[in-house]
């Protein structure tokens, strides 16, 4: 009987073919990972080509989730368990597998031809190459295959069902219960029997094989981590921004409106509000970037909460559309799911490089509130907070996310709609100016002017890009009135610090002297890398904005309390740079633009050496 | 679907009103001259007789001198930016089935940096009445050539003559699949209240060239086919297309041609038909319109379709739940929960 042994945290990476149904099996795999209760997060990874030439390094598609009976950061940087469908996915993601590593490979398709079209010259199953680590060479194919045959699969249907076999073996070698898949086939192929007997077929085999080949020396169980009472869910970041923009218009109480252009990894927001038709939810596929943020700003003159998501190069499109928005001071909501750039870059990989085009893209003085999510759960409450800003401030909002949180799936405490914050849409109905008039520029005391939608009598007025008049909005080229008109929009911007929280610092021991700023998707690595040098006894305290734009009111106190500040990004310095601009602080910058998350070893290692110097 | 016209759904008003309800207290601010005052007028004097309340018209423009439309028009309106107010219409359209909503553009605007924004509202029919003012020149940047200006027009940007060959509007709103097609003048204010006004009662997108004089820029562009110039070719739907000791026939190579009436007779000459669900005749006519120097051109109403508009399908398509904070609770929690004790 194989023995199980308890472990506090594993990673996980299933890696195929892109058809082979890696993302899928992932997310099966995570589904499980959810009912037992551990903490969890995911990373997807996946070629931009749609098919790329089978069995080539391009065309590796993997999934990986790392699971933990605490509270987790990030999906994990080695991984403890690679299974591998080819030689191209052992080839291509070996170098991430922990020294001692479980490696699953399907030896069916480790043939000569297959070998030789990723340059192994010679069998690494067989040449002892990977003998420092526990290799499991099986023939998945040939086992699902044979498993399927009753169901008169053709040969490429029945090979297909190898990613549930190998489900089935990692199922078990986890001690998961198989029910939760058996459901899923049942749902997902109830329309074609056939398929789901197969891949049940595939599935139990895999499992059964576990359970009595007796290859395995221990099957490994993660417990539940201590999170906290509720109910769950799991949300991807791109998920939780939709269901954010939706919150958000239902607090308003508006009509929600999407316009959006399709682009990566920015689409699936698109997608999943335009399966929301019957909660209210307008989305509208445009020609280009620039009609879907002209449509949004359209539908919120018109009384809807107008929202576009895009990428980096969708949002350098936006630009003039969102100084027209800065003047028009209407509500709207931009969502910037950030990608390796510039120009097409890398669109499937991640980066935070927007930062600066977010803060100060736009021609003229156009301040506009930026906010960034930290986690995908985050990518929820930050696009809800857009929102309220956007209708109470009656100004563009830009969330910024990347391809990392968009993708990357982790437990979502499941929020109340009560306890969502409200949302004030103050519409005006009656005039505000002498002798009946409307004066749409005459603000209230946090500087948002009234707004009428059309529709409402005797508001009846007109807005533009061009230079209004203070209060009365009619054009003006009077170089006073611009000179206030552009301190007025600035100060708006600027006094929604007053209605963000202040940050607080993590610094356990309150004695540390470096301080880390992190900002949007590197909250995980940043806080995990400080978490570890922690655990070395050292000191180091962590800071994590969420608000770029205004910046909360107490960071530059904070800033200038510490000896040391390092901004680990992944760019070129971007936070760093204004940071130092508006604080004159010495912050330094620590850029890592390879597409990927900060490594958390690196860092932690690199802070160490920041800690020795300073110290020294 | 129900099929009503543009404004089927716009509230009427319950008191009459008049041009001066329409007229904004803003200084009109174009050049003494200018086609655009003259449009103008026909609109503030169109509008009330349209019956419907004076605060649900928008009126969206783009940049250019016939984008300042907006502020002369007592309405709600949004002085957008350059070539993009047939996308920003097309969001209130949707947002709003309760509004009459118009889009004010001239042919840089509409043709040139707000080319496609234009075709893909024609193409879409969203709820919208388009005016196109076409002076077939850039009058706010002071006078260079614009996409319908003739070639080898000597412009600013082109001191040796303009080497570019021109848009015919019509052709492209056409070819875009709009639902109603039409073409008027500055000069000629019934015919313009006529056009517009079974423009704005088209339910879809509605494209109306007005040929409008930039006295300026390119003083007398259109005075060959304005009023009874012999250069006017006529479009009255059901009527034989003849003017003057002209007619338009059908060649046997299906060709549309201007013919001498003597020489071909009356009953040669082609019956117009704006309800053809093939829209070949109206593009056929409209390739009758000269390239160069406008000396003939056909004025009227080329095509006149039913055809549902984007914006009834799009909230054909959308309900709202009764109770939205009890859907959204059901959309946060999802499918597949767990319950952590």
């Amino acid at each position: 009987m194989t023995q199980v042994q308890k472990v506090e945290r594993v990673a996980v990476r299933f890696a195929g073919d892109s058809g082979d149904g890696m993302q899928l099996t992932g997310d099966r795999f995570t589904a499980d990972t959810a009912v037992v209760g551990s903490d969890f997060a995911t990373l997807p990874n996946y070629p931009a080509e749609i098919r790329a030439p089978a069995g080539t390094l391009n065309g590796v598609s993997s999934f990986q989730v790392q699971f933990a009976d605490y509270d987790i950061r990030t999906p994990g940087e080695l991984v403890d368990v690679l299974v591998a469908m080819n030689p191209a996915a052992l080839k291509s993601n070996l170098k991430d597998l922990a020294p001692g590593g479980t490696i699953i490979v399907d030896s069916g398709d480790f043939t000569n031809r297959n070998l030789t079209r990723v340059g192994y010259t010679s069998n690494p199953i067989e040449d002892g190459s990977l003998s420092s680590y526990a290799v499991h060479a099986l023939d998945l194919t040939g086992a699902a295959v044979a498993a399927v045959t009753p169901f008169g699969l053709n040969r490429k249907d029945a090979s297909r069902t190898k990613n549930m076999y190998a489900l089935g073996l990692v199922t078990w070698l986890f001690s998961r219960s198989p029910e939760g898949t058996l459901e899923f086939l049942a749902t997902k192929f109830a329309k074609k029997p056939h398929l789901r007997d197969a891949n049940v077929a595939a599935f139990n085999a895999g499992y059964n094989f576990g359970e009595t080949a007796e290859l395995f020396a221990v099957r490994y169980e993660v417990g539940p981590a201590p999170l906290p009472p509720g109910t769950y869910r799991q949300i991807s970041g791109n998920k939780a921004i939709a269901l954010g923009l939706v919150a958000g218009a239902v607090q308003a109480k508006l009509p929600l409106f999407l316009g959006a252009y399709p682009i990566t990894p920015a689409s699936d927001v698109l997608h999943e509000l335009s399966t929301f038709k019957n909660q209210g939810v307008i989305t509208f596929q445009c020609e280009d970037e620039i009609a879907a943020i002209g449509s949004a700003l359209g539908a919120s003159y018109a009384g809807s909460l107008g929202t576009t998501v895009t990428s980096g190069p969708g949002l350098a499109l936006k630009m003039e559309t969102l100084g027209l928005a800065v003047m028009l001071e209407l509500p709207l909501v931009v969502v910037d799911v950030q990608r390796a750039g510039p120009s097409t870059g890398m669109p499937t990989k991640t980066e935070q490089a927007d930062l600066l085009q977010a803060l100060y893209g736009r021609h003229g003085e156009a301040p506009i509130p930026v906010l960034a999510a930290q986690s995908p759960t985050d990518c929820f409450a930050i696009t809800v907070e857009a929102a309220k800003i956007a209708v109470e401030y009656r100004t563009p909002v830009i969330v910024l996310s990347d391809g990392y949180l968009a993708n990357g799936a982790e437990p979502m405490l499941v929020p109340s709609v009560e306890d969502l914050p409200a949302i004030e849409t103050n519409f005006a109905t009656e005039p505000n100016g002498p002798d009946g008039t409307f004066l749409p520029y005459l603000r209230d005391a946090k500087g948002a002017r009234p707004l009428a939608v059309p529709g409402t009598p005797g508001l009846e007025h007109r807005i533009g890009g061009i230079e209004k008049a203070d209060r009365t909005g009619n054009i003006s080229y009077d170089p006073a009135n611009h000179d206030w008109m552009v301190r007025q929009r600035q100060a708006k911007i600027d006094g929604i610090a007053a209605h963000i929280p202040d940050v607080v610092v993590d610094d356990p021991s309150g004695e540390a002297r470096l301080l880390v700023v992190s900002w949007g998707s590197s909250f995980g690595p940043v806080s995990g890398a400080a978490r570890r040098v922690r655990r070395t006894g050292r000191k180091v305290a962590h800071v994590h904005l969420r608000h770029l734009n205004p910046f909360p009111a107490n960071l530059g106190e904070i800033l200038k309390s510490y000896d040391k500040v390092i901004v680990p990004e992944m760019n070129l310095g971007q936070l760093a740079f204004v940071l130092r601009a508006k604080y004159l602080v010495d912050a330094e910058s620590y850029a890592r633009v390879r597409g990927l998350p900060i490594s958390i070893t690196e860092l932690s290692g690199d802070l160490m050496d920041a800690l020795d110097h300073l110290e020294a | 679907m129900t099929t009503t016209t543009g404004l089927g759904r716009v509230p009427l008003s319950l008191t009459p009103l008049n041009r001066k309800d329409y007229t904004s207290d803003q200084e009109v601010r174009w050049c003494p001259g200018c086609g655009d005052f003259a449009i103008l007028a026909a609109f503030q004097g169109l509008m009330p007789t349209l019956g419907i309340k004076r605060e649900n018209t928008v009126i969206v423009s783009g940049i250019g001198c016939s984008s300042r439309f907006p502020y002369y028009m007592d309405v709600y309106g949004m002085h957008s930016i350059h070539g993009r107010a047939p996308a920003i219409a097309t969001g209130v359209a949707i947002a709003r089935e309760d509004l009459n909503v118009w889009v004010v553009s001239g042919d840089g605007d509409a043709l040139s940096i707000g080319g496609n924004h234009l075709i893909h509202a024609l193409r879409r029919n969203v709820n919208i009445t388009i005016m196109l003012f076409n002076n077939r020149i850039y009058g706010l940047t002071k006078g260079q050539y614009s996409p319908t200006s003739e070639a080898g027009k000597v412009t600013k940007s082109t001191p040796t003559g303009s080497i570019d060959t021109p848009f015919n509007p019509l052709s492209v709103a056409l070819g875009a699949e709009a639902s109603f097609v039409a073409r008027t003048v500055d000069s000629d204010r019934q015919h313009l209240s006529e056009v517009l006004t079974a423009a704005v009662a088209h339910r879809g997108a509605s494209l109306v060239e007005i040929y409008q004089n930039c006295p300026i820029f390119n003083d007398g562009a259109f005075d060959e086919v304005k009023g009874a110039e012999p250069g006017v070719i006529p479009l009255v739907h059901g009527q034989p297309i003849v003017f003057g000791d002209k007619c338009v026939v059908r060649d046997a190579d299906g060709d549309l041609r201007v013919a001498d009436l003597a020489e071909v007779g009356v009953e040669a000459a082609i019956v117009h038909d704006a309800h053809r669900p093939d829209p070949s005749l109206a593009f056929a006519l409209s390739r009758l319109t000269d390239q160069g120097k406008i000396r003939q051109a056909p004025i009227g109403i080329f095509r006149d379709v039913d055809r549902p508009a984007y914006d009834d399908l799009v909230r054909s398509q959308v309900s709202v739940p009764d109770d939205r904070a009890a859907a959204l609770q059901a959309l946060l929690t999802g499918p597949e929960t767990w319950t952590v004790a």
